[in-house]
């Protein structure tokens, strides 16, 4: 306790020395409230020279179309709240090394030719948009053309009810920007959670996006990014990822993405990349792959899945090791007989071999894709004789005597036990 | 007839074999309610049982107590009774009877583990099967007077439905996978009712997502409360066209 004050005296002491030193070191302070010299946001950004601070106190301020040309940092106290009364944008950044924090910005309607968000950055670079509220707008936080931005410990929140996909714009939207930072954020109620279109060598860290109309997470033609930590929960679509190479997925959680069309992770055209850790509990599809090439999943759960893994006969060179496969209806289904994809030293629960020399590797070889899955694909009405007796005799008999499904989809070295992702650190660097 | 119903009922608990199978029931429940993680789990292990155990141990036991209240219904024939009564009495007698083991036996843990419209239509769906398979055991009944032959002929009649139906639509569906089989599909699980119930209930579970577009097309059809009733309609003419059938043969026949 004693520590925790000191380190709060610490940190205020820091906080004071910054906010002092600050103007000093960079330009002016102009106070926005409803006492100070400027009443009016707009009209403080105006007056605001290049490294200037606009500290904005707490209150309502309806205004829109704020627009942030010079190099300065726009401050809230206390919670400021700027309502747009949906008359458009509220601000839009056009200019580089700018820092936003500590606002709510709500009220934006939809737009389909302008595309308006509450924030927007515009061909700059290097802008900070830190720990705002985004409340009931069309887009957002809208970064096209923003190189090494950092969008942190935002809160966007829209209202999905009711609405159909294209009256809704995206929570956290980047267009061509390189060297992103997209982290801490939380997003929901939008058609896509973030989306990402041409972005590259940029970081998604810890955010957690749920209840979007469309996707969670939504990239396309954005190679080199990294995506950790984060949650990914209860959208309409889970997580789709399209034409990008060289990512890394890790300790993500896709889950409770349950409907007719709905998956954790929907992977087309991705090549060369790894999905590590991730967790996929309550998917109606956890991982579904289509033409996706060279990717190494590893060490992932996948748990109470509709279908854990589908693997589309255009995929190859696919490597799937040390995952667990828990309570899945179907482990892995696929639509023909795809090539060169290794399976290896997976947990399978259906597993029912035995070991012998006590290796922890069982002696027989398992089969995910069994008869059944392989007939859904085919014929899609036939999900109906789900559960039914006849089904489940069909998949023992093949299991016994393989001739329908594919060979080359198959694990030699399937686990005795469950993986342990978190304590068992020995057992898979022994296996690796 | 109240008064037959009651000699039979009396009869059939007498020999004790329906209070086993309430027991049995009831232990299964239970069992199967507390060794799923979640309720729904157990209404899914549930209903497997209902649809492959119900209908077997109604097709055999129906049959042989048709076969062995034999004597009893000569005595009756000899009576100033009309014959359909004599045999809508038995029928009823046995149906009962064993809704009545399903009734207590599932029926109350559901209700207790897991109320709700899911279980609702689980047991209805057994109480349905029940009626239609000793229905179906009474036609074989009355097709031959030798005992073997019409347990043969009720088993194999089980078997039709539970496991052989399945497998002919099973294969109809994979030799005709270029068409559109949605409706198709609907028309052949109508024509089982152990499919009819299985589709019923299943679709008011959670995994109803995990089956696609046909699922969706189910749903929207099922969903409906008029869905619900001719799904039930269809359980109905299951019961009454083989009853009325071997009511016909029945009274028509030398005994």
């Amino acid at each position: 306790m004693r520590n925790l004050s000191k380190n709060i005296v610490v940190w205020t002491a820091c906080t004071l020395v910054w906010l002092l030193g600050c103007p000093l070191a960079f330009g002016d302070t102009l106070k926005v409230c409803n006492t100070c010299e400027y009443h009016s946001v707009k009209e403080a950004v105006r007056k605001a020279k290049a490294g200037d601070v606009v500290l904005v106190d707490g209150g309502v301020y309806l205004e829109s179309g704020i627009e942030i040309t010079q190099p300065i940092s726009l401050i809230g106290r206390n919670n400021p709240v700027i309502d747009g009364r949906n008359s458009g944008q509220i601000i839009t950044i056009k200019s580089s090394n700018v820092k936003l924090e500590g606002f709510t910005v709500q009220n934006v309607a939809v737009s389909y030719m302008r595309d308006d968000a509450a924030i927007r950055v515009a061909d700059r670079e290097n802008i900070q948009i830190l720990n705002n509220t985004v409340l009931n707008t069309y887009f957002g936080i809208y970064l096209q053309n923003a190189d090494n931005s950092v969008v942190k410990g935002n809160v966007v929140k829209g209202v999905n009810t009711g609405k159909i996909e294209s009256a809704l714009g995206n929570a956290i939207h980047v267009w061509r920007t390189d060297g992103a930072e997209i982290s801490n954020n939380r997003v929901e109620g939008h058609r896509d959670g973030i989306y990402f279109e041409y972005v590259t060598n940029s970081l998604v860290h810890e955010n957690t996006s749920e209840r979007n109309n469309r996707y969670g997470l939504h990239f396309m033609f954005s190679d080199g990014n990294v995506y950790t930590r984060n949650i990914f929960r209860k959208n309409g679509a889970g997580v789709a990822v399209m034409y990008t190479r060289d990512i890394r997925m890790e300790h993500n959680t896709f889950e409770d993405n349950w409907g007719a069309a709905a998956y954790g992770l929907l992977l087309k055209d991705i090549s060369q990349s790894t999905i590590r850790n991730n967790t996929f509990r309550r998917n109606t599809t956890g991982i579904y792959m289509e033409s996706s090439s060279r990717l190494h999943i590893e060490g992932n759960d996948f748990d109470r899945n509709g279908w854990a893994i589908r693997l589309l006969a255009s995929c190859i060179q696919d490597t799937f090791r040390l995952n667990n496969f828990t309570a899945n209806s179907f482990d892995v289904s696929t639509n023909g007989s795809p090539t060169m994809n290794l399976f290896e030293q997976n947990y399978w629960d259906k597993y029912t071999g035995y070991d012998l020399n006590k290796n922890s590797v069982g002696d027989v070889p398992y089969r995910p894709v069994s008869l059944y899955s392989m007939l859904v694909e085919r014929v899609p009405p036939s999900v109906m004789f789900m559960r039914s007796f006849m089904v489940d005799l069909l998949d023992s008999i093949e299991r016994v005597m393989p001739s329908f499904i594919p060979e080359t989809l198959i694990d030699e070295s399937p686990l005795m036990k469950k993986i342990n992702h978190d304590s068992d650190r020995k057992l898979v660097q022994n296996l690796r | 007839m109240k008064k037959i119903i009651k000699y039979v009922l009396y009869d059939i608990v007498r020999n004790k074999i329906v209070v086993a199978y309430t027991l049995f029931l009831l232990l299964l429940s239970v069992g199967l309610f507390n060794l799923g993680s979640s309720p729904e789990k157990g209404l899914l292990s549930l209903l497997n049982l209902v649809l492959l155990t119900v209908p077997l141990i109604s097709i055999v036991f129906a049959t042989t107590h048709f076969y062995n209240s034999y004597e009893f219904m000569e005595l009756l024939v000899s009576q100033p009774i009309k014959r359909s009564k004599i045999f809508m009495s038995e029928y009823l007698g046995v149906t009962l009877s064993l809704s009545a083991a399903l009734v207590i036996g599932m029926g109350i843990p559901v209700m207790l583990f897991a109320p709700g419209a899911t279980g609702l239509y689980l047991v209805l769906t057994g109480v349905f099967i029940t009626f239609i398979f000793v229905a179906l055991a009474f036609l074989a009944s009355v097709l031959t007077r030798d005992k073997a032959k019409g347990i043969g002929i009720a088993l194999l009649l089980w078997f039709y439905f539970a496991l052989i139906y399945d497998g002919i639509v099973l294969f109809i569906l994979y030799s005709f996978a270029d068409y559109p089989l949605e409706y198709a599909t609907l028309t052949m699980t109508a024509l089982n009712p152990v499919d009819l119930g299985r589709i019923m209930v299943l679709l008011n579970l959670d995994v109803s997502a995990l089956m696609g577009y046909t699922g969706a097309l189910y749903k929207s059809i099922f969903g409906s409360m008029w869905g619900i009733v001719s799904a039930f309609g269809v359980m109905l003419l299951w019961v009454t066209i083989p009853l009325i059938t071997s009511r016909n043969i029945f009274q028509k026949r030398d005994l």
